[in-house]
Parts: structure tokens; sequence; C-alpha cells
């Protein structure tokens, strides 16, 4: 028999001890951001893929809607807050970001009472169009300046004339960051933010990377909770201080042999964002049936781009660079990523939530799954869900399926 | 050594208990709304229609998706495995699998050992399931049980655009207001079913021979739609609806007690 003591210290040796200084500082950046108003710093709210880098070196609080949008998710109140935006007129098949984060500035709602108020915006298109909707709304709800950095989608190469775009739109930004702020961009400081993005990015995928070791020490449940600092914080020394020491500390449980799932027997890489309000469900359904969720593409897609950037020339590669993100690229190149993580973290299935939000996402995964069968003969579970909006998910129906699938690669074995 | 496999569906329980590979029986009865209890009845009527003791029954596996509720199971597989394993028994040469019930169909590429290559499930919408099928007929005052077979007397079937069946329902009613003939609109209720079946199945690859199982596999409507759709012939057993709770008790077999 089990004894039920010996397995509750197990469970509390599994658990990551840096989660506790990662919800501090999440704390307190949030705290900084909604006073910045008494502090007299600027606000701007940017997207998850946009280059925060510049407005570090400016010392702009970056306030990220669509990680304001992960925290409603996972604290559930997204049906409430996506129910709102409908009734305010936007269509259900907006992204649930989108509509959330819109219904919680009409309403100062969700879990810290709607963000604060943006004194301007910086949309980059490399993650999909919505985002340009978005926040030309946000920018006329608020009356604040808009600036858009357009990052032109990659088929087959970046040609040469649409990096000069890139980086011409890029001296634009500063140009647009000085006049906001009223005062001229230090380069010293932006050459130094440059080389912190650096290590942060470059510390981040040496954390993701630790998974690779068998068993893994931490799965992509994990990786989507500590992602928070490289995706709002990139460019600052916490950020790199931070990943060190989770990097020790994933190091620590590899020498330890400290394995997040306890009994790992499959290795599965998760394709598209979490679906925030069921990660703990999910993460215990598949540990459950010994399955670790050894790496994603979503939590690598910042640091993926590492070797595009050229750190001492942050300016002119960093934008460059983020446009070459996972879902900025054609079927065929995101292919080669798909089988570069399938060959890292070795994994026997591909799990890809088919996101009703995120259509760049969730668009071409099912000739990617039929790509991934064919050339490396890799099953793959589609999970149709949404990442914040719950009424596009079911329990008992979800759960079936992946039954199905563990039954299905228990018959390989 | 005898083992029984009990399937509950949203709409019916079934049930079969095997000796060896031989069908000492089936069962089958309403779920209703209590499917812990429609698993013990339709236990408990199975053996006493067979003729098998409780006790000489070695192991038990539960599928669909009422399997968790099924307590005295050994264990539980999910109706992917099961419908596999079924075919595979039926027919070792079936390569695909239809499987289209109340509340859902799926999709099953097998090996030629009964193992799941593939598959796919539709269950967020019931267009595509025998639930459509159960709303049109109310809507046309047919009886379910005819309504494949009216199809069949079809010269034009007529087209039901819309995939949601609440769109198609209205969709309906207008073609009956315009006076088409009524097996005309049936057909074109068993197509647009088809469609999204053959859709579903042609993304995971279809290979022959192809078989289909569940209710909607006895409606003769449905299948010919199918065969048209897939260009292929479609193979339906006698024990089509069973199949989940044969496959289920084969591989309760298994199991080690
Ligand atoms: S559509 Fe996708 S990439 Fe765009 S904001 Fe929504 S989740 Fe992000």
């Amino acid at each position: 028999m089990v004894d039920p003591e010996k397995k509750d210290t197990d469970k509390e040796s599994r658990k990551i001890k840096s989660v506790a200084r990662m919800k501090e500082i999440m704390t307190q950046y949030y705290i900084e951001a909604k006073t910045a108003g008494q502090t007299g710093k600027k606000v701007a709210w940017i997207t998850s893929g946009g280059p925060v880098e510049f407005l570090i070196a400016m010392d702009v609080i970056p306030v990220y809607p669509e990680n304001h949008g992960a925290m409603i998710g996972a604290s559930k109140m997204g049906v409430g807050l996506c129910e709102k935006a409908e009734e305010m007129g936007y269509s259900r098949d907006l992204c649930s970001y989108a509509r959330s984060d819109i219904a919680c500035a009409a309403i100062n709602g969700g879990p810290i009472g709607g963000l604060p108020r943006p004194d301007f915006l910086v949309c980059c298109n490399n993650i999909c169009g919505t985002v340009m909707k978005w926040y030309e709304a946000v920018s006329r709800y608020y009356h604040v300046p808009l600036f858009i950095l357009d990052t032109p989608f990659i088929h087959t190469r970046f040609s040469d004339a649409a990096k000069r775009y890139v980086i011409d739109q890029t001296y634009e930004y500063i140009r647009f960051l000085e006049e906001q702020c009223g005062k001229k961009m230090d380069m010293d400081r932006m050459r130094e933010v440059g080389k912190l993005a650096v290590s942060g990015l470059r510390l981040w995928q040496e954390v993701l990377d630790t998974a690779a070791h068998k068993p893994a020490p931490m799965t992509a449940f994990d990786a989507f909770f500590h992602l928070a600092l490289i995706v709002t914080l990139r460019g600052t020394q916490i950020t790199v201080d931070y990943y060190r020491q989770l990097k020790q500390e994933m190091e620590e449980r590899i020498r330890k042999g400290i394995a997040m799932v306890p009994n790992e027997k499959y290795r599965l890489l998760w394709d598209n964002l979490p679906v925030w309000y069921k990660t703990r469900w999910l993460s215990e359904k598949f540990s459950s049936r010994d399955a670790c969720l050894a790496g994603d593409t979503y939590t690598s897609a910042w640091s993926g781009v590492l070797d595009l950037i050229d750190e001492n020339n942050f300016i002119e590669t960093g934008s460059v660079a983020y446009s070459s993100v996972y879902i900025n690229v054609s079927l065929d190149m995101m292919f080669d990523t798909l089988k570069k993580l399938i060959e890292k973290y070795d994994v026997d299935g591909l799990v890809m939530h088919s996101n009703r939000s995120c259509k760049p996402y969730s668009f071409g995964q099912y000739d990617l799954a039929k790509m991934v069968m064919k050339k490396l003969n890799i099953p793959t579970l589609i999970l149709e869900a949404d990442m914040v909006d719950e009424r596009s998910f079911s329990d008992s129906q979800i759960e079936t399926r992946i039954d199905a699938f563990m039954e299905t690669l228990a018959g390989k074995r | 050594m005898i083992t029984a496999g009990i399937d509950i569906g949203s709409i019916t329980a079934k049930a079969a208990v095997l000796n060896d590979g031989h069908i000492l029986g089936t069962r089958l009865m309403f779920t209703g709304y209590d499917a812990r209890q429609a698993g013990k009845t339709v236990m408990a009527e199975l053996l006493q229609a067979a003729g098998v003791q409780r006790e000489e029954i070695r192991a038990v596996v539960a599928t669909g998706y009422g399997r968790n509720t099924v307590d005295f199971a050994n264990k539980t597989i999910t109706e992917i495995t099961c419908h596999a394993a079924g075919g595979h028994f039926i027919n070792p040469k079936v390569r695909f699998i239809i499987d289209v019930g109340g509340q859902d169909s799926k999709v099953i590429r097998l090996d030629e050992n009964g193992r799941v290559l593939d598959f796919a499930m539709n269950d967020k919408c019931a267009a595509g399931t025998g639930r459509f099928l159960e709303v049109m007929a109310r809507a046309l005052e047919v009886d379910l049980d005819k309504f494949g077979e009216i199809c069949l007397a079809a010269k034009h079937p007529a087209k039901i655009s819309s995939i949601c069946t609440v769109f198609a329902e209205s969709e309906v009613i207008s073609l009956i207001a315009q006076g088409e003939m009524r097996e005309n609109i049936i057909a074109g209720i068993h197509d647009s079913v088809a469609s999204r079946i053959s859709a579903m199945a042609k993304r995971v690859g279809v290979v022959a021979p192809v078989m289909m199982t569940g209710g909607v596999a006895k409606n003769i409507g449905a299948v010919k739609a199918l065969e048209n759709k897939l260009e292929t012939p479609i193979q339906v057993s006698e024990y089509a609806q069973i199949n989940g709770a044969i496959g289920a008790a084969l591989l309760a077999r298994n199991l080690s007690p």
C-alpha cells in the first residue's frame, strides 16, 4: 500500500520553489504599473510579440493586454467578460483576449480591476492581424496615440527589402517614443537593454532545454507560468536574474532526479496557447496517464528567434528577428520548428490545441499534423478549445480524446 | 475465458458477453437519465438472456460516454479503442471504421492487428450525428426507423446547405413550405450528414475496407449517402450497434484478473 504521507512529501518535493519569487516579481510589476499615475511614469500597452526593449530603454512601463488576458483566463473570469464584450457588439468570433480585455477596460473588471490607463500604444502585427483592430479600438477608447510596427509575413525567406522596411520602422518607433516621452533615447542605455534582452532570452531557452532531460524536471505547463517575464520584462536585469535562478533550480532537480511527472513514460509536445482556465486539469490528466508534456511551440516562440539577434546591434536586428516568430512564417517553416522540437524533446506524440480564438496559430494545424505523421511518424491529438472562453471547452469530450490518444500510444509500444 | 463489455452511450446502453471469441449474447436498452442504473440493468438483462452467471465472468470493460459510471467494471477504455477492436473482430480485413452514434461521430483508421493508427471525433456539434437525423425526422413527422429507406426513392435530393442543426431545421421547414417532395428533402438531409462525416473521414485518410458502426449504421439512407461521398462500399455488420460493447468484452480478455 502507498503510504499517504510519503506520497504528499513527494508531491511537495516536485513543486518548483522559484514560483514564489516569480509571483513576487509579477505582483511588484503590476503594482508599479497600476500606480504609474502617481509616480509620473509613462505606461504603454504593447502586444506580446512587440519589441518591448525600446520601452524599457525609455523607462516606460510596458503593459500587456495579452498577459492580462491570460490572467483573466486563469482566474476563470473569461466567460463573464467575453459575454460583456459581446453585449457591447463584439463578435464571438473575435479573439477572447481582445474580447475579455476590451470588456475589462469598459467596466474596470477582471482579476486586477482593469489595466492602468495607457499613455500610448505599441502594436506589432507579427502575431496576428487581430491586434491591429483591437489596438485601434483601444486607441479610440482612451484617445491615445498608437504606433503600429508592421512585420511582413515570411513565406520562404526574409528579403533584404522587407528587412529594410522593418528596420526603417524601428527608427520611426524610436522617434515616436522620443516624442511621447519628450526626451531623446539614451543609446548607451538601449545597447545595455538589448544585451540584457538577449541574455534573458538565452537563459529562458536554457530553462526550456532542461526539459529535454528524461525524466523532465519541468513540463510545458510550468513553462506557461514562468514565461510571463520573458514577455513582459524582457531587457531587464530582474528577468536575467530570475531565469538564472530558475535554470539552477532545474539543473538541481535533474541532479537529484526530481521529475515533474512521477512516472514519466510518454513524452508529448504541446502546440498553441495554453487553455488558461484548464492548465491544472490538463496537467493532472496527462500526468495521471504518465505523460509528460516536455515542450511546446508557444513558450519557445520568443527565444526561438534568438539566433537572428545581434546583441551588439539590437536596434537593427531585434525587430527583424521578432518578425520571424513561429506564427508569422509559412507552414513549411513551422514544420521545421516542430521537427526540431520533436527531436529535441524526443516526444512520442503531438498535442495540438485548436484554439478557436487564435486563428493564425490554429490555421494549418491539420496540415502540420499530417506532415508530422508522414515525415516523422509522430501521431497528433487535436483538442478543440479556447484559451480564455470556457464555453468552448467540454471536460468529458476532451477527456475521451486524451484517453483514446494515450491508448493509441500505448498500443504502439 | 468469459468476459463482458458495457457501452454506455448517450441514448442507448449496450452490453455483450463473449467466451474466447464467441459471442454468447448481446443486449441493448435506452440509457435514460440514470446512466449508472442503465449499466447495472443492461448487465443483468444480458446475463439472463445469455444464461451466464455473474461469477463466470472474469473481467468487465466499460466504454462510451458513461464509462466512468459503471462501477463494477475492471477497467474503462475509450470507444475509439473498443470500436477498433470490435470491428477488427467482426472482420479482420477492415481498416477504417465510421461510428455514428446519438451525440457524436468518430472515424478510426486501424492496422492489420486492430490497433488504432489515427482517429477524429466530432462532438462539438449535432450536425453529422444521429441527433441531427432525429431532429429532422421529427420536423418531417417521419418515423426514425423509416427515415433512411424513404430517401432511396428520391429522384432529386434537395440541397441543405446549413451545417447548423437549428438552421438546417428551418431550411427543411421552408422546403416543406415550397412543396418539395418529402423523399427529396430526406435525401438532402442524409447527404448533409454524410458530407460532415466524410470531411472528417478524409481528414484522417480513408482506407478500404470501410465498416460503419453505431446506431446510424442501421439507417440505409445514411450508409448509401456516405458510400457515395466516399466512393467506396461500406460494410455494416448485424452487430453494428453493439460493436463497441463487443470490443470492450474482447479487450477485457487482456486484463489479468
Ligand atoms: S489572435 Fe492569437 S496572436 Fe492575436 S491576440 Fe489573439 S491570441 Fe494573440
